[in-house]
């Protein structure tokens, strides 16, 4: 009788240990990897770029600054996916949108401009708006017209490279302002890159937005229920729309930093396969792809650890066209691990293993 | 496109339809229209039948695909990895018959092998592992797209003989032809490759429609529940549904090659989106249950028309293909939602 608590405890504890488990164990696992292949991969050395400026590089620094973005556009799909039990694949072409609409507010009808048209910050907020529409668009067909979230986003998913190169007229402008560059290169004097900041500011932001507004809370009791929701005086609809229009500020967040990146925009590459990565992020966080219950900080994490394999296939050569086949063999692998199937199998597996073992200690 | 309520009669009538039915006829119509609109405003090219012929000829693919991802359609599920798969096979077989000098009919066995091999897989994780096909076909899409440059990354034409006299193969329709500009008669024509689309869309349709296996697929994406209740074995079905749709897309794959005649690791990007919009237009409900093979030519139909319309019209711009198709899809969704949410609320009410 004593021993039924117990295990109830300790099948508590592991679940809640279960979910960080996941992304560290698989960043340990790439760490190991990279300490015996080749150690200089940890070096991080002070260099000075091109203004002088102090900057730190190598391979984590790397990390820290791609998968920026990366754990930017992870937020949001977060609680996508706790809202609504599916996922988001529109974000690479809505980071196209939004990137297109910057320039286009930056630059006006000048595609080489001398001075900018108009101030950063304006022009960030007209694509926050754009981006922000795509997600209530997005959120609209998954809310109000109960289609399946995967393939509502399909539509922006194929359409948006093509609503972003209409915008421009096709054309790719490019901005010379050394002040535009800081939001994804570095500030002169702080020798770590800016998106990693960002980054942490957009969690720092979201976290506050649910821990003191009981976002959160309806989040999850949306998407582990939704009629349940309903009868305890929620509106899923809205709070599902709300969850697409906080991804899309994410989106624009990471819009920024990509463009911002590269000064310029290439619409068919800019942020490709990203949402396989943002999904993978998620998952790899340990939270259900099938909604309710979620974390936003593992899949923070999840997204570091992404940057890190992607990075990691990088420095063994692997060309960008195959990193996608790569990813999937892990995703593959993540969704086998983590099925309600192959975990009830496995865990009878493992009692069948023990309780010979049990048995024999008694005796 | 609201409920047509002109006499009594009719809309009886349409009422008494059955969804798949209802959809597929408001497809036809649709498709219909259109053409009728593209005869009468942009004359010269849409009159001649040889016009709807080509445009089966670059479409033959998309319909087999298509054809696929309305069964699994049907059976509650997705498959968003055909195009990745038509991508691959096209890029081995061109590897294939090009540098290892491979005659035709073992290339037609690999794309085949291809195909199974993705079926095999996807359906063993979705139907015995309950995984969802989102997740798992997504998986596969980019892991075709990463294989498919991993086997060879430039672009390059096929010149194997025997292929390319496949690839030249045309079968005359007679009384069809047109006279052109010089005055000569010209034999209208079709490839192989719409012989094959049309075989294939016959025998789901008849499978479908009059085997048992067919109607299974029905039950299981109607419910489930019921289905299982009924002793229809749901794990066979919906697997059998992933495989016929890798198989499927392998056999698109090889058409799609035969047209293109080329090996590339960008050929067919968008054809997953292609193959779900037409089933969607075609009248292939995203929930599973209803659906219907005609329908679904009649969809990939439309879509390639659209196209053709869009780009006579003068707006050739590259982008304004994946708004239009993007477009229609969306007014599509929103249609089905309403006219089956309208639908079962009179329902209920009676």
């Amino acid at each position: 009788m004593a021993a039924k608590p117990t295990t109830q405890d300790s099948f508590l504890s592991r679940l809640l240990h279960n979910q960080i488990l996941i992304p560290l164990a698989a960043l340990l696992l790439l760490a190991v990897f990279n300490l015996i292949a080749d150690p200089s991969f940890f070096k991080i050395s002070l260099g000075h770029n091109s203004n002088g400026d102090p900057v730190l590089s190598g391979y984590l620094i790397t990390i820290i600054d791609y998968g920026s973005e990366l754990a930017i556009l992870a937020i949001g799909m977060t609680l996508v996916t706790a809202a609504s039990g599916g996922q988001d694949i529109s974000v690479g072409a809505t980071i196209a949108i939004s990137g297109s609409v910057l320039l286009r507010v930056l630059c006006g009808t000048d595609t080489r401009p001398e001075v900018l048209h108009s101030p950063i910050i304006v022009a960030f907020l007209v694509s926050l708006l754009a981006a922000m529409l795509c997600g209530a668009f997005n959120g609209a067909l998954v809310a109000f017209f109960k289609i399946q979230p995967m393939v509502a986003t399909l539509i922006l998913f194929t359409a948006g490279r093509s609503i972003a190169a209409w915008v421009n007229n096709n054309e790719l402008p490019m901005i010379t302002e050394a002040r535009f560059s800081y939001f994804g290169g570095y500030i002169p004097g702080i020798p770590i890159p800016t998106p990693f900041f960002i980054a942490i500011l957009v969690f720092i932001a979201t976290w506050a937005l649910l821990k003191f507004t009981n976002l959160g809370l309806y989040v999850q009791s949306v998407g582990i229920n939704e009629k349940t929701a309903r009868l305890n005086g929620l509106n899923p609809e809205i709070i599902k729309l709300g969850t697409y229009v906080l991804l899309g500020v994410c989106v624009a967040v990471a819009g920024l930093i990509k463009v911002s990146r590269l000064s310029t925009i290439n619409y068919s590459v800019i942020a490709k396969d990203i949402e396989m990565d943002a999904i993978l992020a998620v998952a790899l966080g340990g939270n259900a792809l099938s909604g309710g219950k979620f974390n936003m900080s593992t899949s923070v994490l999840g997204a570091y650890v992404i940057q890190f394999l992607t990075t990691t296939l990088y420095k063994f050569d692997v060309q960008s066209d195959a990193l996608s086949a790569y990813k999937a063999v892990v995703v593959i692998i993540l969704v086998v691990i983590s099925a309600p199937t192959v975990r009830e199998k496995t865990s009878a597996f493992f009692r069948k293993l023990r309780t010979p073992d049990g048995a024999a200690k008694r005796g | 496109m609201s409920a047509p309520k002109t006499t009594g009669g009719f809309a009886n009538r349409i009422k008494r339809m059955t969804d798949t039915n209802l959809l597929m006829s408001i497809t036809i119509i649709v498709f219909i229209l259109m053409y009728l609109c593209a005869v009468l405003f942009l004359r010269e090219g849409f009159l001649k039948p040889q016009t709807l012929f080509n445009i089966m000829n670059a479409n033959a693919a998309l319909i087999i695909l298509s054809c696929g991802m309305t069964l699994v359609m049907i059976t509650g599920g997705i498959d968003i990895s055909v195009g990745g798969v038509t991508a691959l096979v096209s890029m081995c077989c061109a590897v294939y018959l090009d540098y290892h000098g491979g005659n035709v009919v073992v290339s037609m066995l690999i794309a085949l092998g291809i195909g199974l091999a993705f079926g095999l897989v996807q359906g063993f994780l979705v139907a015995y592992l309950e995984i969802q096909p989102f997740i798992v076909t997504l998986a596969g899409m980019f892991f075709a797209r990463g294989m498919t440059t991993i086997v060879n990354t430039n672009p390059f034409n096929v010149v194997n003989q025997s292929f390319v006299d496949l690839k030249e193969t045309r079968i005359t329709i007679p009384f069809l032809g047109s006279v052109n500009k010089k005055g000569v008669y010209v034999n209208a024509y079709i490839e192989i490759g719409v012989v094959v689309a049309l075989l294939v869309v016959a025998v789901l349709f008849f499978t479908l429609k009059w085997t048992k296996t067919g109607r299974n697929f029905y039950a299981v994406g109607g419910n489930r529940q019921s289905a299982l209740m009924l002793g229809i074995n749901v794990k066979k079905t919906v697997f059998l549904s992933h495989l016929i749709c890798g198989l499927l897309a392998g056999v698109g794959g090889f058409v799609y090659f035969m047209h293109v005649g080329s090996g590339s690791a960008s050929h067919a990007s968008g054809a997953e989106m292609n193959a779900i919009a037409s089933s969607i237009i075609g009248g292939t409900m995203l929930t599973g249950g209803v659906g219907n093979i005609i329908g679904t030519l009649f969809g990939a139909m439309s879509l390639a028309l659209i196209q053709n319309i869009v780009s006579s019209v003068g707006l050739d711009q590259a982008w304004w293909t994946g708004i239009t198709i993007a477009g229609m899809l969306c007014l599509f969704l929103v249609i089905q939602s309403v006219i089956i949410a309208q639908r079962r609320k009179t329902g209920s009410k009676e």
